[in-house]
């Protein structure tokens, strides 16, 4: 499992910024190698619960660093847009729970999930918008805990408690898209594909103008764009990303209730964006890969130093407080100053070198 | 020829564009609370014109501008630009009709580059605004930010972040961002403040340079830029419009003299 580790790859940087892709940096076709090789040395295990959830996971992060990292709007809403997804395909496609769910194909219900969370993404952002802040969380985190206990009282359309299960991919082109190899290659896909989408959006006039609704709201009315609508577009694209995440989560899980989007999944979002590191699209993915890294394995070792297993959320919350007071840039923050650290260590050798070991 | 009915349509909507004003200001009223910070303000400035608004601290100049531009609505009065009536358009819709301003403080995208900076002005009062396409190399805005970094001489500078650029730059940029589009109106609010000597020459002539159909308005507390640039002038007082003139008029005034002008001899010793 040595090898496994290298598995880290995804935290490699993008250069200095975003910008200047028509140069792909080496770093990342090396990334990209070892990312489509992996089946070649990682377990079922790794490759399914802890990669194709990283992935899953990193898509609707990737969804809340595109609205606060480029838009500057922190949304606590984006985990129950990837959940309504996740209800759709459970409902107009097929489950365990045979007397609601509609079973049509997967060419209908995707699509639709995808158009239907949108739209409730895009709705909530026209409330959301209006405010600023502290207030856009509070908006957002009432609709998110709404939705929650929406879909918990409502028997008829979302199965209340319980939810539904048994929520498989299609079977297409003959292949079990749930074998963990299948799903691996799936999820990397789509999580290719949505940071692609969004590094690329970055740079385009709808990104830029983006960044400066972020940077300055009033300047940007002064410049002629309507503020409001730029906002609004926002999370509809946001929306999207996450919708995908969504739908590749609750193929994941093969489930989804009313816990997938209680408060605590909600806020794990955040924990990992945040760790992860907010102002680059990697860093969800970062940030993803280490909170399933946590999440997977501390109770391992928490139960091996004879704590309670269930403990396993002290672990994670206080990575997040190591991470956010030591480096507010996240996880990404805290590589690039050891690598500058070290850059400038190692430069000057002969004169550093004395300041590094002794006289 | 034929066509008189056209012909004579064409020659009216002609004569209104000539004949009309640029910008119209009729008994704008903002109260903060129980404060007038300008009060039954009524003035006209004509297309093309270089019109200065001088003032005290205070006096309510800055609000001016902010009701002209929509970033607030005037508690009472109507305003006009270009003959229409945008006393209650949101800002974007004013500027698309070919307003602009520059801030006292600068106001800029600090995470952005210069270029990126120059180009989101000239996309914003272009269509497309929401493309998810990148711009292509040969796209005509990019060609037209290029120009317009060179005419405030920012080429150096293009690829530099704006929360970099020292605070001279930083004000070339803000009139940079003011020239993007087709501008017809331009407000300046106080666009020399904090410049070295040579930067405010540079600015004079920058604003010499400006096309004769493209009007502005001045703030500034720099007579000599004040006077030199601007072709009739309009006091300010406690809110109220207190004086309009030639610069000549203005400062021959012994009213303005012992108001303003006498003040700043004295301050300036």
């Amino acid at each position: 499992m040595a090898l496994t580790d290298q598995a880290r790859a995804p935290a490699p940087q993008p250069g200095s910024g975003f910008g200047v892709f028509s140069r792909v940096p080496g770093a990342w076709w090396a990334t990209g190698f070892i990312l489509l090789l992996m089946p070649l040395v990682a377990g079922n295990f790794w490759l399914f619960q802890v990669f194709g959830w990283s992935f899953c996971l990193g898509i609707i992060a990737l969804s809340l660093m595109f609205l606060a990292g480029y838009g500057g709007m922190v949304s606590l809403v984006q985990m129950t847009v990837a959940v309504l997804a996740g209800y759709v395909v459970a409902i107009l496609g097929n489950s365990g729970v045979e007397q609601i769910s509609v079973g049509l194909s997967w060419w209908l219900y995707v699509p639709l999930a995808i158009l239907i969370a949108t739209g409730f993404a895009t709705l909530v952002g026209a409330l959301a918008v209006r405010t600023e802040g502290i207030y856009t969380i509070m908006i957002t985190l009432a609709i998110a805990s709404a939705f929650f206990y929406f879909t918990r009282q409502n028997y008829g359309i979302f199965n209340g408690y319980s939810g539904f299960n048994l929520v498989v991919p299609p079977r297409l082109f003959g292949v079990d898209w749930r074998q963990p190899t299948a799903f691996y290659y799936l999820s990397l896909g789509g999580a290719a594909v949505c940071y692609a989408a969004v590094v690329y959006v970055s740079r385009s006039p709808f990104g830029l103008a983006l960044q400066g609704v972020r940077d300055n709201p009033r300047r940007m009315a002064s410049l002629g764009f309507n503020v409001t609508a730029h906002r609004i577009a926002a999370y509809a694209f946001a929306g999207v990303v996450a919708a995908i995440g969504g739908i590749l989560l609750v193929w994941q899980t093969s489930q989804v209730a009313p816990y997938s989007g209680g408060i605590a999944a909600v806020i794990d979002i955040l924990i990992i964006a945040v760790v992860g590191g907010i102002r680059r699209p990697i860093g969800a993915f970062v940030g993803a890969f280490i909170f399933v890294l946590l999440s997977t394995f501390s109770p391992d070792v928490l139960s091996a130093f004879g704590l309670s297993n269930e403990r396993f959320k002290l672990v994670i919350g206080v990575g997040f407080l190591v991470v956010v007071f030591f480096s507010p840039d996240g996880a990404l923050g805290l590589w690039e100053r050891w690598r500058a650290r070290r850059r400038s260590a190692v430069d000057p050798l002969t004169g550093k070198a004395v300041a590094g070991g002794g006289p | 020829m034929s066509a008189a009915a056209g012909g004579i349509s064409a020659a009216d909507r002609l004569g209104s564009v000539t004949t009309g004003s640029a910008l119209e200001l009729r008994g704008v009223t903002k109260l903060f609370g129980a404060l007038a910070a300008i009060s039954d303000v009524t003035m006209t400035v004509a297309p093309g014109e270089r019109r200065a608004v001088l003032g005290s601290n205070g006096a309510g100049k800055t609000t001016l501008f902010n009701c002209v531009t929509g970033d607030f609505l005037p508690t009472s009065g109507a305003i006009r630009l270009f003959g229409e009536d945008v006393t209650r358009f949101p800002a974007h819709e004013r500027i698309r009709r070919g307003l602009r301003r520059t801030y006292q403080i600068s106001l800029l995208f600090g995470g952005l580059s210069v270029a990126d900076n120059v180009y989101l002005a000239c996309r914003g009062v272009n269509r497309n605004r929401f493309s998810l396409l990148r711009p292509r190399p040969s796209d005509p805005l990019l060609t037209r930010a290029e120009e317009l970094i060179e005419a405030v001489h920012l080429t150096q500078a293009r690829a530099r972040l704006v929360s970099e650029l020292s605070y001279g730059q930083q004000r070339q940029l803000e009139i940079a961002l003011a020239l993007a589009g087709a501008p017809r109106l331009i407000l300046f609010d106080e666009p020399a403040a904090g410049l070295s000597p040579t930067e405010r020459a540079e600015l004079v002539a920058i604003l010499g340079n400006l096309p004769p159909h493209v009007g502005f308005i001045i703030i500034e507390h720099d007579m000599d830029v004040a006077l030199r640039v601007a072709t009739k002038v309009t006091m300010l007082h406690n809110g109220r419009v207190f004086k309009e003139g030639t610069p000549a008029e203005i400062e021959d005034d012994p009213e303005v003299q012992e108001l303003y002008l006498g003040d700043g001899t004295h301050g300036h010793g």
